[in-house]
């Protein structure tokens, strides 16, 4: 994108940023209702956990099992904090709460991280995961710290209030992750671009060489890490400020196994990746889940299949587009998308009325043998509705595959076409 | 003495069903590496599908038949996606099995659904295996098999009488694992297939050269490896209980393990199983927390300090830790485990 650079301010940047601002301003007067409230909330504090994650994952080439590690514990601090300020013994002000999660984050990466980036690729992917287990079996030990299974609550309301803000309403406690998300994804893509951000990249690319250049690997990672800890302490931080309770899960494998499946779903090569993913871990968790009981099978067929056929995640297959779009192509394929669309809801609703059936056997057995399943009512014990599902889903496979090697077709051919027009533009 | 004995062949049994799980987790990581996270998933198959064929056909025909399914499930994955993103590197095929966990974990809970199913092993190995009887005047006494109630009951107030029976079931688990380590070991050492095997291990690309289909020969370990998962998963599901939660119990302990022994290494993988498996159990018998061993030494310690909950643990609570506790320990003083050759 060298060529929308403009000296001495590049142009392009303020805009995408500026419309950050204004959707992060703007998205709680667009959607009003209280479950939007909370939703947007939650994909405040999702964005920031899944691009800490990222720094992990993206640009450090670390894949951890245990990031909620660091979020957990940071939630944990941070609503002791706010408990000490109710109880009076300490002076801090609930905007500040966070950052005692992100102290604490930290804290807890320069403890662990010293022994987990001791690592690096597949070693250090197991040593995340036992630390996340033992983490995980001590809190159900330490109930004094961690509150068992009740967990610890809190009262975000304390202190003066300035300007009348009490931090009681949901719209104001959106408006303070509103404004940490925007600093912490700023900080974070500024990251990016500071030597260490750099030198992080190679040590992921090719870290042998890195170390012949004269850069101990192992504390560059160190260094990522700690301040990974830092932003997934603040959005644990901001977790504990919104729920005001806190329980063992968040430190729990689960919750690390989320980050690490949406930060790839929304694409981990891209620094915007992350912000999809946690959009998407929010939807997930809070719609999908009251949508359909098996969705945790859905999203892990969706995940096989992104690392397969898409691995940089949805961020990549945006801006593979928008490259087709970019030099005129994305006419000559539209019909084979909405083909590739229409075939794979096909199978998806064959599939999905199997699914459902079967989760209705399991679960809801009392409740009769007929479900509805997208408006339809099927039977799940009745031989029709089985082999009807069947059929529809085999029939938008066959479909599907027809259509997807007449896209691969098209697909390699305008990137030949693509290829062509950047050597003739080098010439020219 | 005879709390000693149960105690070390109870861990040495555990000890070995995780050596059953590590072996073809390590086999398959030191020939492909590949690091399976869904190791356990395929003991979780193993345990349900043997639940499934012992209702249909009985146990022994189970034990069989389950562990050669689940390596056909392992063989198909290998084949369908995990050779599709081979080239991608390490960390997708990482990602790809740990995807195939969540999915595993909800077929089997589509299909047996959420609660444990009950899963008892066969006739002749329910009860014990062999009982040690430890009478305070006639010292200790070994039988076969189970003892007579009368035997372990006295009305003499003044002796002291201590039945301690060692279950079938763990018996049978030791000796698969022994059977199955013995014939791996003859299979990689004195085997044509052994050979090709080790070959690839190292040279791959001159393997391939002298005609051998290497690719094949991964489909087949990764097979190889899943079964032995499989049969694993069969007995450990008699023994313990077959419940969807079953692989995440295990599962994050054969890492530990993994890690432990050394990267790669099949016997570093036995002996880290073996003291795993031995420190566990030792530890959920023992209920001494730090207080009562002070108390039991002597000392009197002050108000505040007997209610530490830090020093109130005792060690059976610790005892989840510990595997993990050691995997720290492991990787600060001695970071390629303890028989690995590698640093990686």
């Amino acid at each position: 994108m060298s060529s929308y650079k403009f000296k001495p301010y590049n142009v392009g940047r303020w805009v995408i940023w500026s419309l950050f601002a204004i959707v992060l301003i703007c998205a709680p007067l667009v959607f009003i209702s209280n479950l939007s409230g909370t939703i947007l909330a939650q994909m405040g504090i999702a964005i920031i956990a899944c691009l800490s994650y990222n720094i992990l994952l993206g640009q450090g080439g670390m894949l951890s099992f245990g990031h909620a590690v660091y979020t957990g514990l940071g939630s944990f601090v941070a609503i002791h904090a706010l408990n000490t300020v109710t109880a009076g013994n300490a002076n801090i002000p609930v905007t500040l709460i966070p950052l005692v999660g992100g102290l604490a984050g930290i804290g807890f990466a320069v403890l662990l991280g010293y022994v987990t980036t001791k690592k690096a690729g597949t070693p250090f992917a197991m040593i995340t995961l036992g630390v996340a287990e033992l983490v995980f079996a001590m809190s159900l030990m330490f109930s004094e710290f961690f509150g068992g299974e009740a967990g610890i609550s809190g009262n975000r309301v304390v202190g003066q209030s300035v300007w009348g803000i009490t931090f009681g309403p949901q719209i104001q406690i959106y408006y303070l992750i509103a404004i940490y998300t925007f600093i912490c994804v700023a900080l974070m893509y500024a990251f990016t671009q500071t030597p260490l951000g750099r030198i992080l990249n190679a040590v992921r690319d090719n870290p042998e060489r890195v170390e012949f250049i004269g850069y101990n690997t192992q504390r560059v990672r160190y260094f990522a890490f700690i301040i990974a800890g830092f932003f997934a302490g603040i959005s644990g931080g901001l977790g504990a400020l919104n729920f005001e309770i806190v329980t063992a899960e968040v430190v729990g494998a689960g919750r690390s196994g989320g980050y690490l499946l949406f930060t790839f779903l929304g694409g981990a090569t891209f620094f915007f990746g992350p912000i999809i993913g946690g959009i998407l871990m929010v939807l997930a968790f809070v719609l999908l889940s009251e949508f359909t009981k098996a969705w945790l099978l859905y999203l892990g067929l969706l995940f096989l299949i992104m690392v397969i056929y898409a691995p940089g995640g949805i961020a990549s297959l945006i801006m593979m587009n928008l490259r087709v779009a970019s030099f005129g192509k994305l006419k000559q394929i539209w019909v084979s998308y909405l083909a590739l669309f229409v075939t794979s809801l096909v199978t998806l609703v064959g599939a999905g009325a199997m699914i459902e059936m079967i989760y209705h056997l399991q679960l809801n057995s009392t409740l009769g043998d007929t479900l509805i399943f997208m408006g339809v009512t099927l039977n799940a014990k009745g031989v029709d509705s089985w082999f009807g599902s069947l059929f529809i889903m085999l029939t938008g496979l066959g479909l599907f595959e027809a259509v997807r090697r007449q896209f691969l077709m098209e697909w390699g051919d305008i990137q030949v076409e693509i290829e062509k027009e950047i050597k003739r533009r080098e010439a020219a | 003495m005879e709390f000693f004995i149960i105690s070390l062949l109870n861990g040495m049994s555990y000890g070995l069903l995780l050596f059953m799980l590590s072996s073809g987790l390590t086999l398959i990581f030191s020939m492909m590496g590949v690091l399976n996270f869904a190791h356990a998933s395929f003991y979780m198959m193993g345990a349900y599908f043997g639940y499934t064929l012992s209702n249909l056909i009985g146990f022994w025909p189970a034990l069989l038949i389950a562990p050669i399914l689940v390596g056909a499930c392992g063989v198909i994955f290998e084949r369908l996606t995990l050779r599709k993103v081979h080239k991608f590197g390490h960390v997708p095929e990482l990602l790809i099995t740990f995807g195939l966990s969540y999915i595993v974990y909800e077929l089997v809970q589509l299909i047996w659904g959420r609660i444990a199913v009950v899963f008892p092993p066969p006739e002749i190995l329910q009860g014990a295996a062999f009982t040690i009887v430890n009478h305070s005047v006639n010292g200790l006494q070994f039988f076969w098999g189970g003892v007579p109630s009368e035997l372990c009951q006295t009305t003499d107030a003044m002796i002291r009488l201590v039945c301690s029976p060692f279950p079938a079931t763990r018996g049978f688990m030791m000796l698969v694992a022994l059977l199955m380590l013995f014939s791996l070991w003859l299979l990689l050492t004195k085997t044509r297939v052994g050979l090709v095997i080790q070959a690839a291990l190292t040279h791959p690309e001159t393997v391939e050269s002298l005609g051998h289909n290497v690719p094949r020969v991964f489909m087949l370990v990764f097979g190889a490896g899943t079964g032995l998962a499989g049969l694993a998963g069969v007995i450990g599901g008699t023994t313990f209980v077959t419940e969807p939660t079953m692989a995440a119990t295990v599962g994050s302990v054969i890492f530990v393990v993994v890690v432990v022994g050394g990267m790669g290494s099949l016997s570093g993988a036995f002996l880290a199983s073996i003291l795993i498996g031995v420190i566990q159990t030792f530890a959920i018998a023992f209920d001494y927390s730090f207080i009562s061993v002070a108390n039991s030494l002597g000392f009197k310690l002050s108000e505040a300090l007997s209610n530490n909950s830090l020093l109130k643990l005792t060690v059976s609570q610790v005892a989840p830790i510990l595997p993990y506790l050691f995997l720290v320990l492991i990787l600060i003083f001695r970071p390629k485990g303890l028989l690995g050759t590698r640093e990686g």
